[in-house]
């Protein structure tokens, strides 16, 4: 009888499964996200060097010396100290965090307009204290600019009703809020010494928010070569919420990674992010091959580092509020490991 | 969570020349291999030094590019912050924008 090794479902609860169950997951995971996204499965040296990982009783993981990658941390600082300025000091200091990110608990490009000042003050006095580079960071969230919350009409209820040229409409007009303010806040940002700026859940209301952030990554990074401009994905695949936007003759609905990072970067990011969203019904050594799967392509590609997202609930982190540190390691280990990329 | 990324497969900051190759990939757009060589090639080190806190200690040290500062370890009269980021703006041929910043508001 095989031994049972106590392993992770994608919400974080242990369970126990065998090395031929851990094997299964892997062959079917890949299967699908490669039927699903028409790229090549994990060669049989990845996927068996994936299951060592995961069919290991081991309380962490971690990568060869020598193997390091660069950390950007969206979000990073934990606010444990109620003090930006401490917690910064914090992640530079105590965690060895590479890239560290000034944030808003209100991390929406629409609210931190209100509060510019305020954090534009913070980043120059941080700036002043610290030595790593700090890059400022917030979510586009296209949805805040449609009614109840905002100006425009409400597309998510105007597309039920049929009226899909007023919920086009309504996108268009979104948009060019949302554009402007990206643009405000990273203007802003960066003339108060930010080392880059963080676009972070790209693409969470669908391809026109995806499209208002390339617009704002142009402008910022043609007005400011020198500065880094990370995009970080909201998922593996752009919905088509409008359904007909492009960037420069390519349709932004039904993207994919590979596909995503070449958008990206010939918009002038510097760091892309991609995403794949956690399946809570599936154990972690499923998500992980079926993220791995799906960001693969992406570093034949690449001209700019790939970091893929490992935050909460993404690319085989389970989606829970203290993610497990024997499922997050064996996560960042295994991106390193299999997709050689250049970061998390 | 960021702790576990950090020991499982982070380069480790300052403690390391991790904010150093961060800093080509944020401005140069450099993929890993190259930020990484770059970046060896300027404190004429290995590769493999970069991520090694030890190795790293020393040299930070030796250049004056800002190190941990703790009870132990304490470094007063050595650049940090600020003043490590005049160093190592001049060590990997970048603009910081936050050092030309510091340069227009104190008029230097």
């Amino acid at each position: 009888m095989e031994t049972k090794i106590p392993t992770r479902m994608g919400d974080g609860f242990m369970v126990e499964m065998t090395r031929s169950e851990l094997r299964a997951d892997i062959e079917n995971a890949t299967s699908e996200a490669a039927r699903k996204a028409n790229v090549p499965v994990l060669t049989a040296g990845e996927q068996e060097h994936l299951l060592d990982i995961y069919a290991s009783r081991t309380a962490f993981s971690a990568v060869d010396i020598g193997d390091q990658v660069v950390l950007s941390c969206d979000g990073g600082g934990s606010k444990m100290t109620g003090n930006d300025l401490q917690d910064l000091l914090e992640s530079e200091q105590r965690l060895g965090q590479d890239i560290l990110e000034l944030w808003h608990i209100e991390y929406s490009y629409k609210a931190i307009k209100t509060i510019l000042p305020f954090q534009q003050q913070l980043m120059q006095n941080a700036q002043l204290m610290l030595t790593a580079p700090i890059q400022y960071g917030a979510q586009p969230n296209l949805a805040f600019y449609s009614k109840p919350d905002g100006p425009a009409e409400n597309w998510f209820e105007l597309l039920p009703r049929g009226d899909i040229a007023g919920a086009r409409a309504a996108l268009d007009e979104a948009m060019d809020y949302a554009t402007k303010d990206f643009i405000h806040v990273g203007e802003g940002m960066l003339e108060a010494g930010a080392d880059g700026m963080d676009f972070d859940t790209t693409g969470g209301a669908g391809d026109a928010d995806f499209l208002s952030t390339l617009r704002a990554v142009k402008h910022l990074r043609a007005k400011y070569p020198e500065a880094g401009v990370e995009v970080g994905m909201a998922g593996e695949f752009v919905i088509g919420v409008h359904g007909e936007l492009e960037w420069e003759g390519r349709r932004l609905a039904g993207l994919w990674p590979r596909e995503q990072l070449e958008v990206c970067q010939d918009a002038g990011v510097t760091i892309f992010g991609p995403a794949v969203n956690i399946r809570t019904g599936k154990s972690c050594c499923w998500n992980t091959a079926y993220a791995l799967t799906l960001i693969k392509p992406c570093m034949d590609v690449a001209r700019i580092p790939v970091h893929p997202n490992v935050g909460e609930g993404v690319v085989g982190v389970p989606v829970n509020g203290y993610p497990p540190e024997d499922a997050a390691s064996r996560a960042a280990r295994a991106c390193v490991d299999i997709l050689r990329c250049d970061g998390l | 969570m960021d702790v576990t990324h950090a020991l499982a497969a982070g380069m480790g900051g300052i403690r390391t020349a991790g904010d150093l190759v961060a800093r080509m990939q944020m401005t140069r757009g450099m993929r890993l291999k190259q930020a990484k060589e770059y970046v060896a090639g300027k404190l004429g080190c290995t590769v493999r030094d970069l991520s090694d806190s030890y190795a790293m200690e020393q040299i930070r040290g030796e250049k004056g590019l800002g190190r941990i500062l703790d009870h132990s370890n304490l470094h007063p009269g050595e650049p940090n912050a600020m003043t490590a980021k005049f160093r190592i703006a001049e060590l990997l041929g970048i603009s910081i924008n936050s050092v030309e910043r510091f340069k227009e508001m104190a008029g230097i």
